[in-house]
């Protein structure tokens, strides 16, 4: 498999790490943005590379989980209506809503598909005129294109029974959430890789002035997080702070331009809930006065949700980076993944997920008791 | 229903008194004169033998002496033809299989049908020679069967469920729970591809893809391994839904040891790779249809290898792992970076993800 498996070598990795582990004379706190780059250093066991200073920071990069409750539950309300067909992601029919999940609503009748492409919903919708096809368009900068092309093909063959739930968010404004905050402790940020090939890196050297952290663009696969990793601690040491591209293999400074042409047709800012954060200005798309016909908020009035978290989970904190999931009390006890309190305990981008999945934090016991494989 | 991945039934000639109905009718259920046609025209010819041809309400057959095993299994996917097979070839060697890794020799099996209103009958007859070809490949006679037929909308073309017993081999102790410490874990090929396969062909996955479902029948493979060191084998498992990951895992709980894989040496196809990467998914759990894993004392595990290797189903067999007394009833890898990580088995079943 070319562009991966030269990127997984165990050798390589491991004299990688030997590099970080001269070059670092003091503990840094490095904060990875995005879910994917948490469960990769997770599962490869990059964060047991690393010498004992160096602490990874878990980002708010899961788009599952940072989608706020309420719409969760309005995403559950709408797939229970009956001549609706609701598509999703795969990785949201198992988020927890206030009183299920789409399983459950799947599991009580409602139509609720999994698609890999928010193109397929459109073309369900061609094929089903009879039936109102919901797309739910969560995601970062990097899902942001294939939905407002979505939307944008949508309008273009005048489709009246297609909408899109939609709940963007993006990466810069989340950023400066987090250097803001009071209890903020990342000195350095490795910015995610899928998001900046489609915006580019352009946004960033604003935020690395203004706050004085190094941000460097990082992939996915062990060597690139070790690089990524290995150019943020030189910067610390050295004192810099600048916008480094350690994925250009992928990323231009410039992004995608056809798709970011795409995404201002048919989006525009606003605010956005990040569920566990709170508001945070202008950290959204949503679809824009052109595009408006096709929000499924607009098409399906849903009132009177009443969300309720559980008390327990400390997802915000975890997606902060204020807590690691091992840290939460509820970790592994109350909250599994198949009870889970949270999105970040089911998403496959979720850290506690990442932190329970590959079990190197839980003894066998607990495990067992948790009721995952081995009951 | 799906006729996704279904291959071409133009050429087909129907039996003559089948031709009045192209699909089936809810009478093709219904124990009369149709019924009987489906039986005397279609799965008799197909299935031809002895026991199955006197029509009696049970077969009637003789088992060379020693312990049954019996087995049952029930088959619904979707689409039903796909790249490398149909739910005929699974039916018969699904149950195969499950007596093969069991350590008995497949002997005679049913099948039963549970047929939709509007099911194409040349569909059905593919099916059925396909069940026929499987059954005579793999040396197991099918003795009995049923048809139902349910309304149009109650079901998906064709389900079918098979029941199968096998003569246990002497001298073979084999299962889940008798895996033992020091033991070395053999995987008789590729894992993930029937997953794949099925991934690549159903509605909605619109990648190219010359990915092929591995469904096979395992029992000659097995009697050679058994007959070069059966004394030595502890544990067969065919490692199907929720993948070699979950097969492991039950292993692993069952004979209470800890189970230890080196990633690396897992054989997974490239492409099987690439389409598990593109969709977000991991091999690990996906699902085989002719593949087998060995727990095997160490001492007989070079001699295992050679044999498997040397038969056709088994050339990219590989030693993937140990069995050990650390961490009993986990199932941990040790990944490329040299790191220790666990595979639970899934929840559920796995789920693509965002991005």
């Amino acid at each position: 498999m070319k562009y991966l498996n030269e990127f997984r070598d165990g050798e390589v990795a491991k004299r990688m790490a030997r590099e970080i582990w001269q070059v670092a004379t003091r503990p840094w706190k490095i904060m990875e943005i995005c879910g994917g780059q948490t469960h990769s250093i997770i599962r490869n066991g990059i964060d047991q590379m690393l010498p004992p200073g160096i602490e990874m920071i878990h980002g708010p990069g899961c788009p599952v989980c940072v989608t706020p409750l309420a719409l969760i539950d309005k995403a559950l309300a709408i797939a229970a209506q009956p001549g609706v067909i609701f598509c999703s992601f795969g990785d949201m029919l198992r988020v927890p809503g206030t009183d299920a999940d789409l399983f459950q609503i799947k599991g009580r009748g409602g139509d609720v598909r999994v698609v890999y492409s928010p193109l397929d919903a459109v073309e369900l919708a061609v094929k089903n005129p009879d039936k109102q096809v919901v797309f739910f368009g969560v995601g970062f900068e990097t899902t942001a294109p294939a939905n407002a092309m979505s939307v944008h093909l949508a309008k273009r063959r005048g489709l009246k029974n297609f909408s899109l739930l939609v709940s963007h968010v993006l990466v810069p404004p989340a950023i400066e959430a987090i250097m803001s905050s009071p209890e903020n402790q990342v000195q350095a940020f490795l910015a995610a890789g899928h998001v900046c090939s489609v915006m580019g890196y352009w946004e960033y050297p604003p935020l690395a002035d203004q706050f004085e952290i190094p941000i460097v663009v990082t992939g996915f696969e062990p060597l690139d997080l070790l690089d990524g990793i290995r150019r943020a601690v030189i910067q610390l040491e050295r004192g810099d702070h600048h916008v480094e591209n350690a994925y250009d293999r992928i990323v231009t400074y410039a992004g995608n331009l056809e798709a970011q042409r795409l995404l201002a047709e048919v989006f525009e800012p606003t605010d956005r809930a990040w569920r566990g954060i709170g508001v945070i200005a202008n950290s959204g798309w949503r679809l824009n006065e052109k595009y408006r016909d096709f929000d499924a908020e607009t098409r399906f009035q849903i009132t009177g949700i009443r969300t309720e978290e559980s008390p327990l989970c400390k997802a915000g904190d975890v997606l902060r980076g204020a807590m690691k999931p091992a840290q939460c009390p509820a970790f592994g006890r109350e909250c599994t993944p198949r009870h889970p309190l949270g999105a970040t305990m089911v998403s496959s981008e979720g850290a506690c997920a990442a932190y329970f999945n590959y079990g190197r934090f839980l003894s066998a016991e607990e495990l067992a008791n948790a009721g995952a494989a081995h009951v | 229903m799906s006729d996704r991945g279904a291959p071409d039934f133009s050429n087909w000639s129907c039996p003559l008194p089948l031709q009045d109905y192209p699909t089936i009718v809810m009478g093709h259920g219904g124990g009369g004169k149709l019924g009987n046609e489906l039986v005397e025209h279609l799965f008799l010819p197909a299935f031809r033998n002895p026991a199955l041809e006197n029509l009696g309400d049970a077969a009637v057959f003789e088992l060379s002496p020693g312990r049954i095993a019996m087995s049952t299994d029930s088959f619904v996917v979707q689409p039903l033809f796909f790249p490398g097979g149909s739910i005929g070839e699974l039916a018969v060697n699904g149950t195969v299989n499950d007596l093969a890794v069991s350590g008995a020799e497949p002997k005679f099996l049913s099948a039963s049908f549970i047929l939709e209103e509007g099911f194409p009958l040349a569909q059905l007859a593919a099916v059925v020679n396909a069940m026929a070809e499987a059954a005579l490949k793999a040396g197991v006679r099918i003795v009995t069967g049923d048809t139902k037929v349910v309304e149009r909308g109650h079901g998906d073309g064709c389900y079918i469920n098979t029941a199968g017993v096998g003569v246990l081999r002497q001298g073979v102790k084999v299962g889940p729970n008798q895996a033992q410490v020091g033991d070395v874990v053999l995987v008789s090929g590729t894992i993930g591809d029937h997953g794949m396969a099925i991934m690549s062909v159903r509605e909605g996955l619109e990648f190219e893809s010359q990915i092929r479902s591995d469904c096979a029948a395992l029992n000659g493979l097995i009697a050679e391994v058994l007959s070069a060191v059966g004394q030595s084998v502890h544990t067969m498992r065919d490692p199907t839904r929720g993948g070699l990951a979950s097969t492991l895992n039950e292993i692993a709980t069952a004979s209470s040891v800890g189970v230890e894989v080196d990633e690396a040496k897992i054989p997974v196809r490239s492409e099987v790779q690439s389409a598990c990467e593109l969709l977000g998914l991991d091999p690990v759990y996906v699902a085989n249809e002719g593949k087998a894993v060995f727990f095997v004392a160490p001492e007989a595990a070079d001699r295992a290898l050679e044999v498997l290797r040397g038969h056709e189903q088994g050339r990219d067999a590989a030693r993937i792992g140990v069995v050990t007394a650390q961490h009993p009833r986990m199932l941990v890898a040790r990944t490329a970076m040299g790191a220790n990580r666990v595979i639970a088995t899934q929840i559920g079943e796995q789920l693509p993800r965002i991005c």
